[in-house]
């Protein structure tokens, strides 16, 4: 069964989404068959792609909305959303 | 968003690269910020350290044929980058773990983290176009890149 789950995350870590962050994102939403979405107000880019996830230029405070969609939706938005929550365990 | 001519050095501009290792390129690149006066020479040798070092950590060959490798200093006062095409292809490490034909070197000041993240940005909106991948890719000399960043600074390649 296919479930949609969205949820909105703040970035808190001092250099922002840069590389490894994004990585790490990238990785983490790869494990699962959902797939993964990623805004910044208008736009959107594929939380599985580093080169797209580059593109949102978020810096320490920007809000962003993690929406996955497919079978393993739910757990996908909560293991997203911690990672980003704990600052991707840097500064 | 930021103009690749604002944060590209247009003296930065190895094409064609000579090296076909990930660290003979990042040498190029860096060598090509010295000659034209972007970094002094002593910063050069610890910056060279400290975009391998970083390459080392996880790659910067982020796929499509691209890398980014990059590093911030303290000395730096504004965003610079330079870049190298190399035709033949150059062993990054790359995430797909396929050669590099383009590779934007990026170096930061220490104290601009937005800045850094808005310069990446640009790198990738337009790297993440197949048609600005492709044309740069047929680039045959610094100046056709340069007249490239700046038709892409103006729009003409958002496809």
């Amino acid at each position: 069964m296919s479930t949609r789950h969205e949820v909105k995350v703040t970035i808190i870590n001092r250099l922002g989404l840069h590389a490894r962050p994004a990585m790490s994102f990238v990785d983490a939403a790869s494990v699962f068959k959902s797939e993964v979405k990623v805004c910044r107000e208008d736009t959107e880019v594929d939380g599985k792609s580093i080169m797209q996830m580059m593109m949102l230029a978020a810096g320490q405070g920007t809000e962003l909305t993690i929406i996955a969609e497919g079978p393993d939706a739910e757990a996908a938005c909560k293991a997203l959303k911690a990672l980003v929550d704990a600052g991707f365990e840097e500064e | 968003m930021l103009k690749l001519t604002d944060i590209v050095a247009r003296g930065a501009i190895v094409a064609p690269l000579k090296g076909k290792q990930r660290d003979q390129v990042i040498r190029e690149l860096i060598e090509s910020m010295v000659a034209s006066a972007i970094i002094d020479r002593e910063a050069a040798e610890h910056l060279y350290l400290r975009v391998l070092d970083r390459e080392l950590k996880s790659t910067t060959g982020f796929g499509k044929g691209v890398a980014v490798p990059h590093a911030k200093d303290p000395r730096m006062k504004r965003i610079s980058a330079a870049i190298g095409l190399s035709q033949s292809g150059v062993e990054f490490n790359s995430l797909d773990r396929q050669p590099v034909y383009s590779v934007v070197l990026l170096i930061s000041p220490d104290d601009q983290p937005n800045e850094h993240l808005r310069a990446m940005e640009a790198i990738f909106k337009h790297v993440g176009s197949d048609v600005f991948r492709r044309l740069l890719r047929q680039c045959q000399d610094p100046a056709q890149v340069w007249s490239l960043l700046l038709e892409a600074d103006a729009q003409k390649h958002n496809a």
